[in-house]
């Protein structure tokens, strides 16, 4: 425990004597009580180590540190010490703190370095985004030469997992938007008589918009952040050099039926979305605005031109490709440490989100010159 | 004194036994190793001494506490009073290799700023690294360092006991045999118990006081050295080198 070290000043001499336990524990205190000296004059200074209990490296570093300050200040000091143990944990600190280097600190950059920095950064990973592409666009040559190279068991895999077992989610989520959707405007619609025109509203939102995007972005969250962390993890525990050496081709093994596998399913998970949703509005309009479903059903066929559906469902591929190219080009930028996993995964959801929103105005924008 | 005392230790992982009826003694500065076939638990029985891994029967004693439901504050304070040294050194990959030594000094004592960098200056120059090493991320340097600076990071405390997960695997054979003599000169100093897990033969005989042998989820030798020898066990003959003689 921490005991109070005595201080005696007689004339030009200071005898200072430690007590107790001298160790990381007790330093900071000692180190407070012993501060006051440096306002003394005195020329010798005596250290009386006799009464330490026990001294670790801690206090060693103190004791040595605090000699050499005023030795530095061409005051005499001398240290008694007798305890052999305690002696020899002085002289390993003693020797090696005298050839020990001092660690510098990290150098501060100032705003321009660091705006530089980030700028650059941002340029590499645009960089190496498009060689991820560009290989990516190769090796899908090279694999579709021959139908013997499609790895159609991997695919399989993917189907079931990044696409079928996410039906559940899917189906739940564009059923309550459709219920969402279909309530807010249920009031809107009444205030005007115009509750028939539900089916109408319904029907083109969710079709062209709704029900897309949030296939994506459920996907996005679940499956292309799922590819990121594997991908990822595969990477620091080196299975991906594996691969390599053993000659099995990353892009085919692992990239490609990851995409083509989303490529595929988007289309029927947008399609599943689509009729959760008009089953959710479907139910509202019953409930709410008195349209049975076969007046529903009726009206839907009246009005609802097939090309929105098949707007809605183009769209899939496209956000499937973003969604997963992104997740793997996360994935393979994970570095030898653990942060980077949690990075990158994060990463992978935020900007497939956003790259499926981009694409998704530039949709909008193609289909209105278009006049679909 | 027996810092560490393993009594009838049972350690099973769903239907496979790994360790039955394990007795072991740990005196106060030995340096002490566990040794065995790969897969033979030696791993594991360290696990549970640092309090890592449960165990289904037996007791274990480190430093007079009982480990069998030990109470939360017994283990905080046993937690600081020893160092682990993990086989790649398991450093935390957001801090600095310097903050990774300074991390339990600043979070369990008052030291000042200033006095916990010359520990730190002292912990790395004593481990061998360099001070221009220190400002590097764990992911930026090489496994050997790695292990320095894991090891930098077990003494920041100035541990009574230090475990030590296979110190030398991966090290070159310079490297490693200065780290034999860097735990002789700690435990001669300071007054170190070590108990560690090792293959190297070299290390083995250099620094090893004891060693107890788990061979087949028992232990079929603990004392010195020189006893191994007369041991008659498939392991310890092909491992020492006797079946070839």
């Amino acid at each position: 425990m921490y005991k109070k070290p005595l201080i005696d000043l007689q004339d030009d001499k200071l005898l200072l004597s430690f007590r107790g336990e001298l160790s990381i524990y007790t330093v900071a205190d000692i180190e407070q009580e012993v501060k006051k000296i440096k306002n003394y004059t005195f020329k010798k200074l005596l250290i009386d180590g006799n009464n330490i209990t026990s001294l670790d490296t801690g206090g060693a570093i103190f004791l040595y540190n605090f000699q050499n300050d005023f030795c530095a200040k061409k005051i005499d000091v001398s240290l008694c010490l007798n305890d052999a143990r305690q002696k020899a944990t002085l002289d390993l600190v003693a020797k090696n703190m005298a050839s020990a280097e001092i660690v510098k600190k990290m150098p501060k950059k100032n705003i321009f370095e660091k705006i530089g920095e980030i700028c650059y950064a941002y340029f590499i990973g645009l960089l190496s985004f498009l060689q991820f592409f560009g290989q990516l666009f190769v090796s899908k040559l090279r694999y579709l030469t021959s139908l013997k190279n499609i790895r159609f068991k991997e695919i399989a895999f993917e189907i079931n997992d990044s696409a079928i077992r996410a039906l559940g989610i899917i189906a739940l989520t564009s059923f309550l938007i459709g219920l969402v959707v279909a309530y807010q405007s249920a009031y809107q619609l009444k205030l005007y008589g115009a509750n028939i025109f539900i089916v109408d509203m319904l029907g083109i939102s969710i079709f062209r918009e709704l029900a897309p995007l949030i296939t994506a972005i459920v996907i996005a969250g679940r499956s292309g952040s799922a590819y990121a962390a594997q991908i990822g993890a595969m990477k620091i525990t080196q299975e991906l050099d594996a691969m390599k050496t053993m000659g099995f081709e990353p892009f085919a093994f692992l990239v490609l039926p990851r995409i083509i596998a989303l490529v595929i399913t988007m289309p029927i998970l947008i399609f599943i979305a689509d009729m959760m949703a008009m089953l959710g509005g479907m139910i509202v309009a019953h409930v709410d605005l008195n349209i049975t479903p076969s007046l529903f059903i009726d009206r839907f066929s009246e009005v609802i031109a097939a090309k929105h559906f098949y707007v809605g469902i183009i769209k899939g591929p496209f956000f499937a490709f973003l969604i997963a190219s992104i997740g793997i080009y996360r994935g393979l930028m994970v570095k030898a440490d653990t942060q980077s996993i949690g990075f990158n995964t994060t990463k992978s959801v935020v900007e497939s989100i956003f790259a499926v929103i981009v694409c998704d105005a530039v949709f909008s924008i193609a289909f209105t010159i278009l006049g679909i | 004194m027996a810092l560490i005392t393993l009594k009838n230790v049972k350690t099973v992982f769903g239907d496979t036994v790994i360790h039955d009826g394990i007795y072991l003694n740990v005196k106060e500065g030995e340096i002490y190793g566990l040794l065995g076939p790969s897969g033979c638990g030696k791993t594991t029985l360290l696990r549970e001494m640092v309090l890592l891994q449960d165990f289904r029967e037996g007791t274990i004693e480190v430093l007079g506490k009982n480990l069998n439901g030990i109470r939360e504050k017994d283990a905080q304070s046993l937690r600081q009073q020893w160092g682990v040294l993990f086989q790649f050194g398991a450093l935390f990959s957001s801090l600095t290799i310097k903050e990774n030594i300074a991390l339990p000094l600043v979070e369990y004592t008052s030291l000042s700023k200033s006095m916990i960098d010359e520990i730190v200056r002292f912990k790395i120059h004593l481990v061998g690294l360099k001070a221009k090493d220190a400002n590097l991320y764990p992911s930026e340097i090489s496994g050997g360092m790695k292990k320095k600076a894991g090891l930098a990071r077990a003494l920041a405390m100035d541990p009574k006991l230090l475990f030590l997960d296979e110190p030398t695997s991966g090290l070159d054979p310079i490297s490693a045999r200065e780290f034999d003599s860097l735990i002789l000169k700690l435990r001669d100093m300071l007054g170190l118990t070590v108990v560690m897990v090792s293959h190297d033969l070299q290390s083995i005989y250099d620094t090893l006081d004891k060693v107890a042998i788990i061979d087949n989820k028992k232990i079929v030798y603990e004392g010195t050295l020189e006893g191994v020898k007369n041991v008659k066990n498939e392991f310890i003959q092909t491992f020492f080198g006797i079946a070839n003689e």
